[in-house]
């Protein structure tokens, strides 16, 4: 059964549900204290985390976009483990646009990002769980009349032992729906966990390996048409002229809108809106014409001027003039894509009292904002159905919403009342902008005489994801700016930088050149100092107890030191982002070709305590892949303004033939979890480049390193 | 122009443009999903359909060429392969975002039918025309590799 078919379903039995007063639904406030709700007082809305069925279905409300990362799965872990239900009967359901029910609670905003799903909602998924049982649990007490410390609970049963007695959760529904909400819930101590820290439960975001699961680009309404959009061919381009009669004259075309992002044409069909879009005759004026060429050679510029100061530590420009083994580098880091599979994508139908929204929706409370701006609507009168998103990678969050609010004008100017869903082609998704960043940076370091680091002085140079400019935004440096290392005299600085080209964040963010120029920099000194770069980097890390575990497990894993193969070698890099510690040891061997091939990636990843072991391996491995693209072949570069890479054969990415066998491991912890959609994505690259230098002697400064070291 | 082709054992008729690509025929004339819609110039794999038997880029392909053929989508692939690829793409957790699996599946069927136990090499050639964004490659290599092996014990049995 499909997602969508599935939650149909789910409404149709909430609705006689409310009117049998059948099931328990439970829902929770901000600050994880509960609200309420039972069948009988008709607060039964799909608004909760909690629904209990009586055919004994726990349907778990999810607040976060589930795109691949895992959340449906792993939030439905923490919910079913305070709950104890069976793994078996849970099912997963995203939840409406609501940013009072389903804020994120680290932002206050309905929105996924940040790789906060899991740690924002460990406490409030637990409660959530644990009240529901509590109250199954005096229904069962009350039904028996027994005391409900006589009770047991395991796998969806409770259990009275005492007399045989048994009940599903399903069986007591209803009477659970009439008990009093508990005054106090008890969470279960981590020895208890049977859910938790499982090391395989199956996932919960269903119908993806038989063609059912709804993805925006599969919404279909009656009388839906399609729009496609010609985006500006220059980043801050205006029409200047449309000649649209071509495109109106062709089957299916059932209009022409100009709006402000570009020209959109409406068709019955993709097909038909695409070919009444190349029937466009387009005059456009103004633009940015620099190419990547201009924006590094001012960046360099900026670069060998101070910047805003981020973090200052001690004397940097003594202790380098004083130091030994001096590193003086330059990186440069491209413009990149995120090039989800699923391009982006938004349906939306106007109606009498505001709007309808179905798509992989990342944030709701801006979406919702910015599109009810459009029409002059409240918010709340946006309603946003929010579908699995193929891929986002921090695409989809937008503060301007920009596909959705493209899509907004498309309807508004159009002015008619059929749904409409807007795709985009795969080169407008990578033309449009959005990117990470390009960014240079200037690192000098040294080590004193004693070989330890005396210096280090690292100035990035790039536009502010955060519109910062004269301020320094952290997601410029972060990575930078909370080096891990002892060191005496540190100064991170930033430069804000002016670009026509839209930007954003882009999977993990300042680390994705952060960690690539700290990490190799350190290996950089390991060497010139004549030491090995793990015990270089314990050396350095004696006050940073999961840095070090970390690095001391990858290590040991990867036999970090043990004689390799004739041809292979081995680099290590480590870094923390969002809270969690990951250090990788990458394996690479050099091929007929002179090339190279990155066999195997080791990694050793802590991020407290361990929710879904799959879940966290699977991220550490696609992260791996994911990160893998931009340090082989991945970039985008401005010619003239325009971006040359318009598709995936010259954007490229990492395929099957390029992934290493990735081996992932967990440290026990017991500290709160936090994210791994994001962290294991930044520290890749440089445990590559870091093992290219063993293998070659050469340091990789500009990324991609590309085709002079591997095959595409 | 009418075009009628077989899909999934049915024939099938569509009034369409005869240069409209099979894939938008089956998404938007025959509300058939499954396939997805990637890179419109056969790079990315998600739209993997067979035609007369072979993996085929559905975005590339005018339905004009299909008239008389076979067609089969991840909707009607119920093949012995395809239901060993689907159990173990479930056992193994392989999918993340899932938009992209649709295409892996139908690849991946298509290559145990050829290669009833494929070596890294062959998965590594006839899987490269499919692009995981989400790179769960590692996953997708285990899965055939499963799957390979629950079909080989079945034969045996």
């Amino acid at each position: 059964m499909s997602y969508i078919q599935e939650g149909l379903n789910r409404r149709l039995f909430l609705i006689r549900g409310a009117q049998v007063g059948a099931a328990l639904t439970l829902g929770m406030s901000l600050g994880g204290r509960v609200l309420a709700a039972n069948a009988e007082t008709g607060d039964f809305e799909p608004n909760a985390f909690v629904t209990i069925q009586p055919d004994n279905t726990v349907v778990i409300t999810i607040k976060h976009l589930e795109m691949g990362q895992g959340t449906f799965t792993g939030l439905a872990t923490i919910v079913a483990e305070e709950l104890d239900a069976d793994w078996s009967q849970v099912k997963s359901f995203g939840a409406p646009a609501n940013t009072k029910k389903y804020a994120n609670l680290a932002m206050g905003l309905q929105l996924t990002g940040g790789s906060t799903a899991i740690a924002n909602s460990y406490t409030q998924m637990r409660e959530a769980g644990a009240t529901a049982r509590a109250m199954l649990l005096a229904a069962a007490g009350q039904r028996w009349n027994v005391a409900v410390s006589s009770l047991g609970v395991q796998s969806g049963t409770i259990t009275h032992s005492a007399s045989g007695r048994h009940a599903s959760f399903g069986e007591l529904a209803a009477a659970a729906a009439k008990q009093p909400l508990p005054k106090k819930i008890s969470l279960k101590d981590p020895s208890e966990f049977v859910l938790i820290g499982k090391a395989k439960l199956g996932r919960k975001d269903s119908g993806k390996t038989d063609g059912t699961a709804i993805f925006t680009q599969d919404v279909q309404r009656p009388g839906m048409l399609t729009a496609v959009v010609v985006h500006p061919p220059l980043f801050g381009a205006t029409l200047k002229s449309v000649d649209a009669s071509n495109a109106k004259a062709l089957p299916g075309v059932r209009a022409v809108v100009q709006i402000p992002s570009g020209v959109a044409v409406l068709a019955d069909s993709f097909w038909q809106a695409k070919k009444g879009r190349d029937a466009l005759k387009l005059q456009w004026q103004g633009g940015s014409e620099r190419s990547s060429e201009d924006i590094i050679a001012d960046y360099k510029k900026l670069a060998s001027k101070p910047g805003l100061s981020a973090v200052i530590k001690g004397d940097v420009s003594s202790a380098l003039s004083n130091g030994e083994h001096l590193v003086d580098v330059e990186f440069e880091f491209p413009f990149l894509a995120h090039a989800a599979m699923e391009p982006m994508n938004c349906a939306l139908q106007k109606t009498a009292l505001g709007v309808d929204m179905w798509y992989g929706c990342q944030a709701q409370s801006w979406d919702q904002q910015n599109v009810a701006k459009v029409f002059g609507l409240a918010p709340e009168a946006v309603t946003i159905n929010t579908l699995y998103a193929g891929g986002s990678f921090g695409r989809r969050a937008t503060m301007v919403s920009d596909y959705a609010v493209e899509l907004a004008e498309i309807v508004k100017a159009w002015g008619g009342s059929a749904p409409v869903k807007l795709v985009w082609t795969r080169e407008d998704d990578t033309a449009s902008g959005y990117y990470r960043p390009m960014y240079v940076h200037s690192v000098k370091a040294s080590l004193n005489v004693s070989g330890e680091l005396s210096a280090w002085q690292q100035r990035i140079v790039g536009q502010s994801i955060m519109g910062a400019s004269d301020s320094v935004d952290h997601t410029t440096v972060e990575g930078a700016s909370n080096l891990p290392y002892a060191i005496a005299n540190l100064s991170v600085e930033a430069h804000n930088t002016n670009e026509a080209v839209p930007i954003s964040w882009w999977r993990s963010v300042g680390s994705t050149h952060t960690a690539f120029a700290v990490e190799t920099v350190i290996d950089e000194l390991a060497q010139k100092a004549g030491r090995d770069p793990v015990a270089f980097r314990l050396a350095l890390l004696k006050d940073e107890p999961r840095y070090t575990g970390v690095l001391k497990l990858v290590a040991e894993k990867a036999q970090w030191g043990k004689p390799l193969p004739d041809g292979h070698f081995h680099g290590v890099a480590l870094h923390k982002s969002f809270g969690t510690y990951v250090a990788q040891v990458a394996e690479i061997a050099a091929q007929k070709d002179g090339k190279y091939k990155i066999v195997k990636v080791t990694c050793a990843v802590d991020c407290g305590v361990a929710i879904n072991p799959d879940v966290i391996a699977a991220q550490m491995e696609g992260g791996i892949g994911f990160g893998l693209s931009p340090f082989m072949f991945s970039e985008i570069t401005l010619k003239d303004g325009k971006p040359a890479q318009q598709n995936f054969d010259s954007y490229k990415v990492v395929r099957m033939r390029h992934m290493p066998h990735v081996d992932v491991h967990i440290v026990p912890s017991a500290e709160a979890p936090s994210g791994v959609g994001e962290p294991g994505t930044p520290v890749v690259a440089p445990a590559v480049a870091n093992a290219l230098f063993a293998a070659t002697g050469k340091r990789v400064r500009k990324l991609p390193a590309g085709e002079d070291f591997f095959t595409f | 122009m009418a075009i009628n082709f077989t899909l999934n054992g049915k024939k099938t008729k569509v009034e369409v443009a005869p240069d409209t690509p099979l894939l938008w025929v089956l998404r938007d004339e025959l509300q058939m999903t499954g396939t997805k819609f990637g890179c419109g110039i056969a790079q990315c794999g998600a739209c993997t359909v067979h035609f007369n038997g072979n993996a085929m880029r559905s975005c590339s392909l005018p339905v004009q060429a299909v008239e008389g053929q076979n067609v089969t989508t991840i909707e009607g692939e119920v093949s012995a392969e395809a239901k060993a690829l689907q159990a173990a793409w479930e056992d193994l957790a392989v999918y993340q975002c899932g938009y992209c699996q649709s295409g892996q599946l139908m690849s991946a069927a298509k290559l145990l039918r050829d290669k009833p136990s494929p070596t890294d090499d062959d998965i590594d050639q006839f899987m490269s025309g499919n692009i995981c964004r989400c790179a769960t490659y590692q996953r997708i290599r285990a899965g055939i590799k499963q799957a390979a092996l629950n079909l080989a014990k079945e034969v045996v049995a």
